[in-house]
C-alpha cells in the first residue's frame, strides 16, 4: 500500500475538520481581537450532542438508514452548538468589551474548563463510542483506501466554505461583518448593530465546529467531554499558521496541518528507525505552533498589522 | 421661523474628569450651512460625536427634528437622518470604494435607488468611480475623503456632519473638496462643518459658532464673523 497517499487523504479528512473549527477562531478574532478558547469545548458539544441524539432516536425504535441518522444528528447538534456560541458572547465576552485584553483570555480558558466540567456530568467522564449507524465503505484509491465518511467530510466541507466565503463577500450580512471588524465604530455610525454582527459571527463559528466535532466523532469512532481541549489547540494552531483573523489563511493552515500531521505520523517510524511511532503524532502541531509564533507571527496569509486607517 | 431641524441646549460632556463641552446651544435651520470653528482641542469632535451617539452627554439636551435624541442607540442615527464624516475619515480600508458606499446605505433597502445613488456619488467624484473596485485602503488622502463623504451621502442624511474634512489634505485638493460640500449644500442638504481651515469653512457656510475650550464664545453669520477683527486675527491669519 502507498504510504504517502494513503496519508494524503488521511491528512485531507483531518485538515477539513482543523480548516472548519480554525475558522471559528479566526473569524471571532477578526471582529474583536479575542481568541476563543472556549471554541474547541463548542466543537465537543457539538459532537456530544449528536452521538446522544441518535442514540436517544435509535433506542425509540427509530428505523432510518445510518446517514439519515447521522444528519438527523447534525440537525440537532448545530443549533446547540450556536446557542452555546452565543450565550458564550453574552454572558463572558461582551461583559468585557472595553476591559484590558488579558480579562477576556482568562475568562475565556476559565469558560472552557466550566464548559468541560459541565459536560463530563452530563455525559460522564469516559469515551463515548458513535453508534454503529453507518456501514464501513471502503474504497480502492490507487491502491490507497477512502471511506465514503471520508469522502462525505471532504465534500461537506468544500460544501460549507464555499458558502461561508460566498456569505462574506458577496452579501449584505458579509459585508457589514468585514466593516466591523476594520472599524466597528464607524460600522456602528453606519447603522450596523455592532452586537447584532458580533453574536451572528460566534454563531456562524459554532455552527461549523458543530460541524467538525461530529465529522470528528463519526471518523474516529468516538466522542469525549475532554476532546475539545487537544482539537481546538489544534485548529487554533491551524489559525495562527494561516494568519489568524484570515479566513481564507484559517482553511490553508487547516489542510495544511493536517497534511504535515499525518505525513509526520506516517514516516515518523521510518524516520527514527522505529524509536518513536505514529502515537507522536500530536507532537507536530506544537512543533508547527512554536515555529510559526517565533519565525512568521503573522501566519502565512496574514498581514502585518498596520492598516487601521 | 420653522421648525430647527437641530437644536442642542446646554450641552455638557465630560471625559473622566476632563471637561470638554462646557455648556453649549446651537441650532440648525433646515437646508442651512452652519460652519463650526475653533483651536486644537476646543471641543469641535466631542461635540459632534456626542450628537451621533458616540459619546454620551452629562448634561442638555439634543433635539433633533424637534425629538430628544438621548435614547437611540448608535447605529440608530443614520435611520433618524444624521450621519457623521468622522476626523479622520474612518473609511473602511480593505473594503473596496464600491463596497465602502454600499455600506453607507446599510439602513436602506431599496436596491435599485441604491445603485442609483452610487452612480450619483460617481458623478460628484468621478476619481471614484475610475476606482471603485480598488481596496479604500490604497487611495489617496483626499481620494478617501471623498469616500467618506460619498459613503455618508448614501444614506440620504438630512443633516450631514463633517468633521475636518480638509485634514492634511493639499490646498488644490481642499478646494475640490470645499466645491463638493458647496454642491451637496446646493442639493438641500444641511450641514454642520468643523474645520480648522476657518476662513475657506466661514465662506462657504451661511453661519458660523466659534467653540473656545469648551464654550461658545460667537454666533453670527458666516459674513460677519468674517468682517471680525478678533476672529481674523485669531483664526484667520489676518
Ligand atoms: N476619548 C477621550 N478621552 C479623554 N479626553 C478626550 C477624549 N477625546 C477628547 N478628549 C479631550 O477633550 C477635549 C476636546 O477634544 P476634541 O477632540 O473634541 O477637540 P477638537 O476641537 O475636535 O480638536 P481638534 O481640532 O484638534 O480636532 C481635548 O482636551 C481632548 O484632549
Ligand atoms: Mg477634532
Amino acid at each position: 500500500m502507498d504510504i504517502f497517499l494513503q496519508q494524503l487523504i488521511n491528512g485531507l479528512t483531518i485538515g477539513s475538520i482543523y480548516a472548519l473549527i480554525a475558522l471559528g477562531y479566526t473569524m471571532v478574532y477578526g471582529i474583536m481581537q479575542l481568541i476563543n478558547f472556549a471554541h474547541g469545548e463548542v466543537v465537543m458539544i457539538g459532537a456530544m450532542v449528536t452521538i446522544t441524539f441518535i442514540n436517544l432516536l435509535v433506542g425509540m425504535g427509530v428505523h432510518l438508514p445510518g446517514p439519515l441518522l447521522l444528519l438527523a444528528g447534525l440537525m440537532m447538534a448545530i443549533p446547540v452548538s450556536m446557542l452555546v456560541g452565543y450565550a458564550i458572547e453574552r454572558v463572558a465576552y461582551r461583559p468585557l468589551r472595553r476591559a484590558p485584553r488579558l480579562a477576556p483570555l482568562i475568562t475565556a480558558i476559565g469558560l472552557s474548563i466550566v464548559l468541560q466540567q459541565l459536560a463530563s456530568l452530563i455525559w460522564g467522564r469516559s469515551f463515548r463510542p458513535f453508534p454503529a449507524i453507518l456501514e464501513t465503505n471502503v474504497h480502492d484509491f490507487f491502491g490507497a483506501s477512502i471511506t465514503s465518511l471520508q469522502i462525505a467530510s471532504m465534500l461537506i466541507t468544500i460544501a460549507l466554505l464555499a458558502g461561508l466565503f460566498f456569505l462574506v463577500e458577496r452579501t449584505k450580512l458579509g459585508r457589514a461583518m468585514r466593516a466591523t471588524s476594520q472599524n466597528p465604530d464607524v460600522a456602528g455610525l453606519m447603522g450596523v448593530n455592532i452586537n447584532t454582527i458580533i453574536s451572528t459571527t460566534f454563531m456562524i463559528g459554532s455552527a461549523l465546529g458543530a460541524v467538525a466535532g461530529v465529522m470528528v466523532a463519526a471518523n474516529y469512532d468516538q466522542a469525549h467531554p475532554y476532546m475539545g481541549a487537544l482539537i481546538g489547540l489544534k485548529a487554533f494552531t491551524a489559525a495562527v499558521l494561516g494568519g489568524i483573523g484570515n479566513l481564507a489563511g484559517a482553511v490553508v493552515g487547516g489542510f495544511l496541518l493536517g497534511f504535515i500531521e499525518s505525513m509526520g505520523s506516517g514516516y515518523l517510524g521510518t524516520w527514527t528507525d522505529g524509536a518513536f511511532g505514529s502515537n507522536y503524532k500530536d507532537i507536530f502541531a506544537f512543533i508547527v505552533l512554536i515555529a510559526v509564533l517565533v519565525f512568521r507571527p503573522s501566519g502565512l496569509l496574514g498581514e502585518r498589522v498596520a492598516d487601521r486607517a | 421661523m420653522s421648525q430647527a431641524l437641530l437644536q442642542i441646549k446646554n450641552l455638557k460632556v465630560a471625559y473622566g474628569g476632563i471637561h470638554a463641552v462646557k455648556g453649549i446651544d446651537l441650532e440648525i435651520q433646515p437646508g442651512e450651512l452652519v460652519a463650526l470653528i475653533g483651536a486644537n482641542g476646543a471641543g469641535k469632535s466631542t461635540t459632534l460625536k456626542t450628537l451621533v451617539g458616540m459619546v454620551k452627554p452629562a448634561e442638555g439636551e439634543i433635539l433633533f427634528k424637534g425629538a430628544a435624541t438621548n435614547k437611540l442607540p448608535v447605529y440608530d442615527y443614520v435611520r433618524e437622518g444624521m450621519v457623521l464624516v468622522p476626523e479622520g475619515r474612518g473609511i473602511f480600508s480593505r473594503l473596496t470604494v464600491e463596497e465602502n458606499l454600499q455600506m453607507g446605505a446599510y439602513v436602506r433597502n431599496d436596491k435599485a435607488e441604491i445603485a442609483a445613488d452610487i452612480e450619483r456619488v460617481f458623478g460628484l467624484f468621478p476619481r471614484l468611480k475610475e476606482r471603485h473596485k480598488q481596496l479604500a485602503g490604497t487611495l489617496s488622502g483626499g481620494e478617501q475623503q471623498m469616500v467618506a463623504i460619498g459613503r455618508a451621502m448614501m444614506s440620504r442624511p438630512k443633516l450631514l456632519l463633517l468633521d475636518e474634512p480638509s485634514m492634511g489634505l493639499a490646498p488644490i485638493i481642499v478646494q475640490k473638496i470645499f466645491e463638493i460640500i458647496r454642491m451637496i449644500a446646493a442639493e438641500g442638504v444641511t450641514m454642520l462643518l468643523v474645520e480648522q481651515n476657518a476662513k475657506l469653512a466661514l465662506q462657504t457656510a451661511n453661519r458660523g459658532y466659534v467653540m473656545e475650550s469648551g464654550k461658545i464664545t460667537l454666533a453670527d453669520s458666516a459674513e460677519n464673523l468674517l468682517a471680525n477683527e478678533a476672529i481674523q486675527k485669531a483664526y484667520l491669519g489676518e
